[in-house]
């Protein structure tokens, strides 16, 4: 059931299985990320299953399922950051925010994930908040950038 | 006949199926090749790479290849060997129990593959990696998923795809965390699913398994109780309890698959409930007593009641064999033709409209058949709910291309497939018919051939059609002509075109009309006389096709023989060495009736239970309470059963022997897989005992199989059917004699009727008795639950499907429920002229503005007490489509 307002955001696709990857796109790109239900309102005007539509968004990276934080963390993960540690980046900031990838904070304001490359290789390794770069991360740095927030 | 070519396989050439695979063609000569994500239901996919085979020198999967002429195959060359064990080595690592001695035991292929090519475990440690324990979905009440051992197979997501069609589960995430789901952080029960059970039944790994499963000590086929699709079933028995059932693959009604009921329903024949003793009312209660002084007590009374006092209400969920001998009963020695059954308030317009027009009310073609047709238009049947194998039939057809038109007020599951969904207002079908027939003759898309070779009346009829112009239609049904035209032109243009229809069609005042209609549109375009076409009515019930054919109908006498027809009386007076009555009797309303306002001092409710079932159904218990002598003969103490003066249990369709005839006319045995429970007996032996006591001769009887003797002797469509023929498979009537081998569609050649042709009929539009209005300013309409069946009597003594759908929601349209200020789970009263129910709402849009629904499963919420009673003039059937309501916040 559309409990949720998307009609115009849907109704510029044709009712196609092949639009689906286009309305995952426009709906999260106006609702912020895929809850159940929008899944489920998708899944109606593709004329697809519901289980297809999370089967496909859940197999690209770019679809989140949670709602955002006002501030989106990004780690990149790309060759050079990953040489550079950006799994130790990523630990600290788990634990300096109190949620694992993919998860937002219960007060809305972070949310974490991982990124292929952000393309500052030459910087690495680094994060994105809210495709603002922060370059040449320890995880010192990343505590202190965060500490404020997290009190 | 299938073209062969020659292949070798390890060296011997042997000749095989062209169209078949490489791994067919070796499974074929008994030739073991590993495979774990194939299945002979499916459609190849190659995803699991354990099928490796040689062919040509290159290794491919034998799954998907396929055969060519002159192809060296091979299945045992060390390169097959070596990267086959690598695979398989890699999917126990990664399937949680990792061991070749899996505790699943036979349930896993994988294990038995493992040792088919020999694994080593100590070679496995190579590949581990840290467990990843996931918690076992155990959301659903029949089956259970542990994804540590699921081996991503996909056949339980394909089989949900390919041929349930729901598509509840698919793969989601990516990589090492892939797995079977169905949305973010969702359990199973949450999904679309419909727990049928099929994924389960075909997990090669044991990841999928039945809750509590038992092994039976020994199973019996039999056919399912519930529905008119009449899947053959192997019930599964350990002592004198029930504890499987398994669909049986060579019954070409369902061929093997089943729905949750027919899978998991059988359970309420061992619930504690169950009658098990005769009951006589003694002071105002209920009270045990033993046979002898409750036939005494009933031969006694019912002897006093000969003639109109007396009328006998049969059941759809008896057999054949017993419906006949209920209706032989009522009118060899109760001298009254008032014999009728809950047919008549599903299809009694099937049987007055098709016979008028066709000759026979059955369906006309076989249920396997549908999935060939072209075209589909499903009106009046949320066929996945109410008749779900049939519902796989539609999705076959849909996966071949073909079109499907849905006509319904609401969005049933079905919609979701459908080329074209019409949500006409409900009501206005003849209006929407005539509409797209309009359209056919305007476009000359109609088939003048088959009209002039097959058809009469044809002139009339097309003269009528003037009435139906464009802005008459959509007034009447609500719906754009546009889309009526498009219908009627995708319905005319792709042959064979098939008709499903059931209730919304029926259960009208002009539900004769609306019967009518169909068939109008059946031969106009041709579709009569052909497999896969036709006009389908769906039966609900288990044997409600049977029910009738056996004649548990005022009118007529088995094979609907009509009892003012001398010749046809003179026969049966012969046979059963009586007089008999020329007077049509009672219908089921009428005989409630006739309780107040007619002659009707005693009813024989034989498995039947008007007072959940009755349009208005506050009047039926009235009458119950009212009548002289009320004897109810049923397995549980219904409803109605409180009003009897007498109760005689009866033994459940796992404990008796008999035939059920399913809807699309197959005769099919019912087998008793365990004695009848406690003192409850069958009821042809029940009826019989009653009749003897009556110093009644012809009941005698000895096995089920004699009665079907007598059947076949008096019923020509029957003629031919015996016990002994159907062991095996069914035969569908007619089958007049012990050659035929029974018709697996109706009116190839000719129409029976006198003249041999379809006739067609002028048809004019009548609205509802009852239309909303300022105070009643709603439209009711009544549905069925997938998970429940009639009123529920049988289904909610099964825990898991109360689980699955435990109390009657009324759903309302969104923009109803914001003016009425209803959200879902607020408990509504809903009010009509006749009275008012409760329950909770459902907010939905599949409910269309300005009609809400419900199902008649829930004493707690007696829907029928607000359906309307008026009834179509022809059948006699109760308007309980239709009604006027208002609803309220409780
Ligand atoms: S039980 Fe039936 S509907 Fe449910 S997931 Fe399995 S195949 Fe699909
Ligand atoms: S479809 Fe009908 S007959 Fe088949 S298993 Fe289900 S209820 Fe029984
Ligand atoms: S059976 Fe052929 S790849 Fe799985």
């Amino acid at each position: 059931m559309a409990t949720n307002n998307l009609g115009p955001v849907l109704s510029a696709f044709e009712r196609r299985p092949e639009s689906l990857i286009s309305l995952l796109q426009a709906v999260q790109e106006s609702l912020g990320y895929l809850p159940p239900d929008a899944l489920g309102t998708v899944a109606r005007h593709a004329r697809v299953p519901r289980s297809r539509v999370y089967g496909v968004a859940s197999f690209y990276s770019q679809f989140r399922f949670n709602p955002v934080g006002r501030q989106r963390v990004a780690v990149c993960r790309g060759t050079a950051c990953h040489v550079g540690g950006a799994r130790f980046i990523l630990e600290q900031l788990e634990r300096t925010l109190g949620i694992p990838e993919g998860q937002t904070t219960e007060d809305m304001e972070y949310s974490l994930e991982t990124v292929a490359c952000i393309g500052c290789c030459g910087l690495a390794p680094c994060i994105s908040v809210n495709d603002e770069v922060s370059a040449k991360l320890t995880p010192k740095k990343v505590r202190k950038q965060f500490k404020q927030a997290r009190k | 006949m299938r073209e062969k070519i020659e292949v070798s396989i390890n060296g011997s050439t042997v000749a095989v199926d062209s169209s078949a695979t490489v791994l067919e063609a070796a499974l074929e000569r008994d030739l073991f090749i590993p495979h774990l994500c194939h299945h002979q239901d499916l459609e190849p996919a190659g995803v699991c790479r354990l099928c490796l085979v040689e062919v040509d020198g290159r290794l491919v999967t034998a799954c998907n290849a396929p055969v060519t002429e002159g192809a060296e195959i091979r299945t045992d060359t060390e390169a097959v060997k070596e990267t086959r064990l690598g695979a398989v080595e890699l999917l126990l690592v990664n399937h949680h129990r990792g061991t070749v001695d899996c505790e699943e035991g036979d349930a896993c292929e994988l294990s038995a593959i493992a040792r088919f090519v020999g694994v080593d475990e100590t070679r496995l440690d190579r590949y581990r990696r840290p467990d990843r324990l996931l918690a076992t979905d155990t959301s659903n009440p029949f089956f259970e998923f542990d994804p540590n051992i699921c081996v991503l197979c996909g056949i339980c997501a394909r089989t949900c795809d390919e041929i349930v069609g729901v598509a509840a589960i698919d793969f989601v995430h990516r990589g090492f965390d892939t797995t079977i789901g169905s949305a973010p952080g969702q359990q199973w029960i949450n999904s679309d699913c419909v727990s049928c059970g099929e994924c389960v039944v075909r997990c090669p790994t044991g990841s999928l398994s039945f809750t509590g499963f038992e092994i039976p000590e020994r199973e019996v086929t039999t056919t399912c109780t519930y529905c008119g699709c009449g899947c053959g079933i192997h019930l599964g028995v350990s002592g004198d309890r029930l504890v499987s059932a398994r669909g049986e693959r060579e019954n070409p009604s369902n061929e093997g698959r089943l729905c949750v009921k027919g899978r998991f329903g059988f359970t309420f024949v061992n619930s504690p409930d169950r009658l098990t003793t005769p009951l006589i009312r003694r002071n105002g209660t209920l009270e045990e007593a033993t046979w002898d002084e409750a036939l005494d007590l009933v031969a006694e009374r019912f002897s006093a009641s000969r003639g109109d006092a007396f009328a006998a209400i049969a059941s759809a969920k008896l057999t054949n064999e017993e419906n006949y001998v209920i209706q032989k009963f009522s009118r060899a020695v109760m001298g009254t033709n008032s014999v009728d059954h809950c047919a008549r308030l599903c299809h009694s317009p099937s049987v007055a409209g098709l016979v008028q027009s066709f000759g026979s009310g059955a369906m006309t073609s076989s249920s396997k058949d549908l999935g060939d047709a072209r075209c589909i238009l499903a009106i009046g049947t949320n066929t996945t709910a109410a008749h779900p194998i049939i519902g796989l039939q539609v999705m076959r057809s849909i996966r071949a291309g073909g079109k499907l038109i849905v006509a319904n007020p609401r969005e049933i599951e079905l919609a979701r497939y459908a080329d074209l969904h019409i949500q006409h207002r409900a009501g206005s079908d003849v209006a929407l018919l005539m509409g797209m027939m309009r359209v056919i003759v305007d476009e000359e898309l109609h088939d003048p051939e088959f009209i002039e070779a097959r058809c009469e009346n044809f002139e009339a009829f097309r003269d009528s059609l003037a009435e139906y112009d464009e802005a008459t239609v959509e007034e009447k049904t609500g719906v754009p002509f546009a889309e009526i035209a498009e219908a009627a032109r995708m319905y005319a243009q792709n042959s064979p075109a098939a008709l499903l229809y059931a209730m919304g069609i029926t259960q009208h005042t002009h539900g004769t009309d609306n019967v009518l209609a169909t068939s109008n549109l059946a031969l106009l375009t041709g579709n009569v006389g052909v497999p896969s076409g036709g006009v389908n009515p769906l039966r609900g019930q288990s044997n409600v096709q049977g029910a009738c054919d056996m004649g548990a109908l005022p009118n007529v006498y088995p094979g609907y023989q009509k009892v003012d027809v001398p010749e046809v009386k003179a026969k049966f007076e012969e046979a059963w060495g009586v007089e008999l009555d020329d007077a049509p009797g009672l219908t089921h309303l009428e005989i409630l009736a006739g309780v107040t306002a007619g002659p009707i001092r005693a009813i024989y409710l034989v498995g039947e239970n008007p007072a959940l079932s009755e349009a208005d159904a506050t009047h039926a218990r009235e009458a119950m309470e009212k009548v002289d002598f009320l004897v109810v003969q049923d397995i549980f103490l219904t409803e109605s059963a409180e009003y009897a003066d007498v109760v005689l249990p009866a033994a459940s369709f796992a404990e008796k022997d008999g035939t059920f005839t399913n809807t699309e006319r197959r005769v099919q045995r019912v087998r008793k897989a365990i004695p009848p429970v406690g003192d409850s007996r069958d009821d042809a032996w029940i009826t019989c005992a009653i009749a003897r006591r009556m110093g009644a001769p012809g009941f005698d009887f000895e096995s089920a199989d004699e009665v079907m003797g007598e059947i076949a002797s008096l019923t020509p469509s029957y003629g031919g059917i015996t016990h002994d023929r159907i062991e095996q498979v069914g035969l569908q009537w007619p089958c007049p004699d012990a050659s035929h081998p029974g018709t697996r569609y109706l009116h190839a050649e000719t129409f029976p009727r006198p003249s041999g042709r379809g006739r067609f009929f002028p048809l004019e539009y009548r609205p509802p008795d009852e239309e909303p209005d300022a105070e009643y300013p709603l439209v009711l309409t009544t549905e069925r639950s997938l998970y429940h069946y009639h009123t529920s009597t049988m289904t909610r003594r099964v825990p898991g499907l109360e689980t699955l759908r435990p109390e009657e929601l009324v759903e309302i349209h969104p923009r109803d429920a914001v003016a009425l200020t209803i959200a879902s789970g607020d408990r509504v009263r809903v009010t009509s002229r006749r009275g008012e129910v409760e329950a909770r709402a459902l907010v939905t849009e599949v409910s269309p503005p300005g009609t809400i629904s419900m199902t008649f499963h829930f004493h707690e919420a007696p829907t029928n007490v607000l359906t309307n009673a008026a009834y179509d003039p022809v059948a006699k059937i109760p308007e309980t489509k239709v009604c006027a309501v208002r609803v309220e916040r409780a």
